[in-house]
């Protein structure tokens, strides 16, 4: 039964967040034909559930004085660890300011600069009547300025709806409930995906001149992630499939400072950023001891790993979750609260029952953001096969290295959405579109047998939901934040046996027919544990430590061995990931000291 | 203190399979601390029926993708505690919606289309210039926008209301709460009477009978009245002027 439809078109975009959005505008702008795939309605794509803002050195707000590209970039490269490309990170940060400004032409409606003033820190902020109006920046760690633009904490939710409006303006075709699973290709070029719809199960194909891959974060590899329960690779892992497409620095994992206990469900930095501070079980605030200067906010990896040895020292507050310690943010005091953070203090009463404004809301570092992701150079483009770009959190262009600082990831979807989208124009006014339907046939007979095999096995098969709890707590245990050869070479031969076993994955309910939520369960768990072993092995074989990236039995940056990043291949019948390094680019600034970190402050 | 044993009544069909006829199937869990809508059906599709559809997506209230009736109240899924519900608890899915299956329904379909027939996005003349400065906006009115920009989708507020469920061309609230938040921004330059023309008819502000069902349902708290009072007073006065 290989019964399937086919649809062509100039740009094939899969995923409708902020990144595929922005890049499936600026195709359509230039008079291509555009289709978009989603898992679910645009507008439900993780891109809307960013809270903090996002960065763009505009310099209105009167702690943002003085701002320039040239200051984002630094602390960008220093943020990243020296692990980012800095001619990316160039052109990033001479654009953003722009890309917020369109945003704001196409109605998000950001926090302004206001005529009043305000005590933060016990310092009187005064702002500059001639910026009254203007957009206005917060507070984000690891920056010298204020430069988090913002829509009180709805930044994600009002860009993305203002980005999904031109998507309708301009009539762009989106097909929802759409999973494309299987890149059709050669070994040199990519011809399109198959997909396959949740509303029926049927399979689909789509034939484009460029294909776009633009998924989104794999935060649900792990046991506790901040990241909407969609969140799980596929569009990487497709890419792996291939066996030609390399992925870029699998290992560097941001784990952010403050999930709540026990959902992980975010509390943006945002909330330090407007002042909250970090307790201790006596009530103590600890931070300043570490990070004397930046306090809570040195950058993401720095506090998450301050507050892990704060507990390991045992000054967390015990619970049924583990230890954890506190986020107290009464002092900014009422108004504030519900104005400017009212979606955290709705989520801490909804699912802590707690009052922010009154009481102190349990957090502890949480699986958050996927530096790594498809390695494509800083047009866009796929390594290893032609046609094919990828953009967003899916991606690594590379601009984070090996840590991403809070607000430069929303900043990065619109930013290279308009860089990679006017690439994408560009290439596929060249590109042709042929494809030999043999071609297409083959990929369609991939997964057709996929699925009849897993249809086949039934109950006698494996359940893919024990392996997906065995896979999500391994990482969760022995890839976190504290990492050891010992664990990691664990986590390896851990996972290495629960892939083989997801070749087995059967089904224990129905048969599988129409949309069944299992089937499409059981697709996804062997490429998300090809995705976990490339961040095991990549993270096993890294004998340094950098940014999120933390080695006990090698606690310093190396340089001269390891400025490099990791590229992870699986060729075809592989049980390993392969790993192959390549250089880092770095014209503007030296690896040196981060001004906070380990290897700078307190020990 | 033992859990409470929760018993979940859920509404069944699959669209695909009409031979098989709408009905109800009992769950029963037992429940856990701080135990969410979300945690339960995951347990019962993890544990007793791996063939249950519903949908979600962010878990936390944000993404609007969880709507039903939860003991005949149309709430978010997500951000329902079983603590608050007695220990029989009944699911169905948001009326006036197609249904995809069993808890899940076509939001994403509906919404879609009323953005469109609302023209929802800024209408301007301006093409954006990058060398330009950004225009100013006062923050208080930034902060207005936002308020009616707030509505996630999630259709409980069409799910609730008499005119929706029998009118499926009818924008819901929530559609009309959307122009309300592009006339009060300045950026979009539609006059009055072209706002009149997307909403000054039955399928919008004058085919609501004004009960406000909607308005009690809203789970992220739009404040769904003065919303419609703003369109209506705006639309009545566009009215007059067209005679
Ligand atoms: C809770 C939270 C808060 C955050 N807050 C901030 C913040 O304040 N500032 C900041 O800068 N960053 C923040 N981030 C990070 C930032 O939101 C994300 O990195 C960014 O939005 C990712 O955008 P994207 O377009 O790449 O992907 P997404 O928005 O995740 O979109 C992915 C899209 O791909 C689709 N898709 C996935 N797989 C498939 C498939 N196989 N077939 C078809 N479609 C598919 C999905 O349906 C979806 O449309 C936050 C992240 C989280 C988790
Ligand atoms: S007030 Fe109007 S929109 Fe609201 S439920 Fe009643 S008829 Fe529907
Ligand atoms: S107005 Fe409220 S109830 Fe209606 S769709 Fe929006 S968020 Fe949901
Ligand atoms: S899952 Fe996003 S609102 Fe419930």
């Amino acid at each position: 039964m290989n019964s399937y439809d086919i649809t062509t078109t100039d740009v094939l975009v899969v995923g409708a967040g902020l990144a595929g959005e922005r890049a499936a505008v600026a195709a359509a702008e230039a008079g291509h034909n555009v289709i978009i795939l989603s898992l679910i309605p645009p507008r439900r794509s993780h891109s809307s559930a960013a809270q903090g803002g996002m960065q763009a050195s505009l310099g209105n707000a009167a702690m943002g004085k003085g701002d320039n590209p040239d200051v984002h970039m630094y602390d960008t490269v220093k943020g990243s660890d020296w692990g980012c490309e800095q001619d990316v990170a160039r052109m990033f940060v001479e654009t953003a300011p722009i890309a917020v400004r369109e945003m704001a032409h196409w109605g998000v409606p950001w926090s302004r600069v206001r005529n009043e003033k305000r005590m933060y820190e016990g310092t009187e902020i005064v702002e500059d009547p001639e910026k009254v109006g203007l957009i206005n920046a917060r507070n984000f760690g690891g920056t010298a300025k204020w430069r988090t633009c913002y829509t009180s904490d709805g930044a994600g939710h009002t860009l993305l709806y203002a980005m999904d409006s031109i998507v309708i303006k301009l009539g762009i075709t989106v097909h929802d409930r759409m999973e494309a699973i299987e890149l059709i290709h050669d070994g040199e070029r990519c011809y399109g995906v198959v997909a396959r719809s949740l509303r029926d199960g049927e399979l689909h194909v789509y034939i484009a001149k460029t294909t776009v891959i633009a998924t989104g974060g794999f935060g649900r590899l792990y046991a506790a992630s901040t990241n909407a329960i969609i969140n799980d690779g596929g569009g990487v892992a497709m890419a792996l499939n291939s066996g030609v497409v390399p992925l870029g620095n699998m290992e560097a994992i941001q784990f952010h400072p403050t999930g709540m206990v026990p959902s992980w469900i975010l509390i943006t930095e945002g909330a330090r950023g407007e002042g909250g501070h970090l307790l201790d079980k006596d009530g103590y605030r600890f931070m300043p001891d570490y990070e004397p200067k930046y306090k809570e906010l040195a950058s993401r990896d720095v506090v998450s790993r301050r507050i892990m040895q704060h507990i390991r020292a045992g000054h967390g507050v015990e619970s049924p979750y583990g230890p954890h310690v506190w986020l107290d943010i009464r002092h900014l005091g009422e108004h504030r609260i519900n104005t400017y953070l009212r979606e955290i203090s709705t989520i801490a009463r909804t699912f802590a029952g707690i009052d922010p404004v009154k009481e102190l809301i349990p957090v502890r570092p949480t699986q958050h953001y996927t530096m790594g992701g498809i390695r494509t150079n800083k047009d866009g483009k796929v390594y290893g096969l032609d046609n094919l770009f990828s953009l967003g959190e899916s991606a690594c262009w590379d601009l984070h290295g090996f840590n991403r600082l809070g607000g430069n990831s929303l900043a990065e979807t619109v930013v290279a959405g308009r860089i990679v989208g006017k690439k994408i124009a560009e290439y596929t006014n060249d590109a042709t579109l042929e494809v030999k339907s043999n071609l297409i046939q083959e990929h369609v007979n991939k997964v057709s047998a996929r699925m009849d095999a897993i249809r086949a096995r039934g109950k006698n098969g494996e359940n893919w939901v024990d392996i997906r709890k065995e896979m999500q707590m391994t990482l969760e245990l022995d890839v976190g934040i504290f990492r050891t050869g010992e664990h990691l070479q664990h986590a390896v031969s851990k996972l290495s046996d629960l892939y083989e076993r997801a070749q087995n994955v059967g089904l224990m309910g129905g048969g599988g027919q129409g949309a069944d939520p299992e089937l499409v369960n059981a697709m996804r768990l062997p490429g998300m544990l090809k995705l976990a072993l490339t961040i095991a092995r990549g993270a096993l074989e890294r004998k340094e430590s950098r940014g999120s990236h933390f080695r006990e039995d090698y606690p310093k940056r190396d340089d001269e061995n390891w400025l490099k990043r990791t590229l992870a291949y699986w060729p075809e019948g592989a049980k390993l990931p392969e790993l192959k390094y390549e250089s880092i680019t770095i014209t503007e600034i030296p690896p040196g000291d981060r001004g906070y970190g380990e290897s700078s402050g307190k020990k | 203190m033992s859990p409470r044993e929760l018993t979940f009544h859920i509404f069944r069909y699959d669209p695909e399979t009409p031979e098989v006829k709408p009905h109800t199937q009992t769950f029963k869990i037992p429940e856990e601390p701080a135990m969410t809508l979300f945690v339960a059906l995951n347990k019962i599709r993890d544990e007793q029926d791996p063939t249950l559809k519903f949908d979600f997506v962010c878990r936390a209230s944000i993404c609007g993708s969880c709507g039903m009736l939860i003991n005949g109240k149309a709430s978010l899924a997500c951000k329902t505690l079983t603590k608050d519900l007695p220990s029989d608890i009944t699911l169905f899915p948001l009326p006036a919606f197609k249904l995809l299956g069993d808890l899940s329904v076509d939001t994403g379909t509906w919404f879609r289309d009323m953005s469109v027939r609302t023209e929802s996005w800024i209408h301007t003349d301006k093409v954006f210039d990058e060398t330009a400065q950004e225009e100013k906006m006062d923050d208080d009115l930034s902060l207005e926008i936002y308020e009616a920009e707030r509505c996630i989708e999630c259709g409980c507020c069409v799910g609730v209301c008499a005119t929706a469920n029998i009118r499926p061309n009818f924008i819901g609230a929530t559609g009309i709460n959307r122009v309300s938040r592009f006339m009060l921004d300045p950026r979009d330059k539609r006059d009055e009477q072209e706002y009149f023309e997307v909403v000054g008819n039955d399928d919008g502000i004058f085919g609501c009978v004004g009960l406000m069902a909607c308005d009690d349902s809203c789970p992220i708290g739009v404040p769904l009245r003065g919303q419609l009072a703003y369109v209506r007073r705006k639309m009545a006065v566009a009215g007059w002027h067209r005679k």
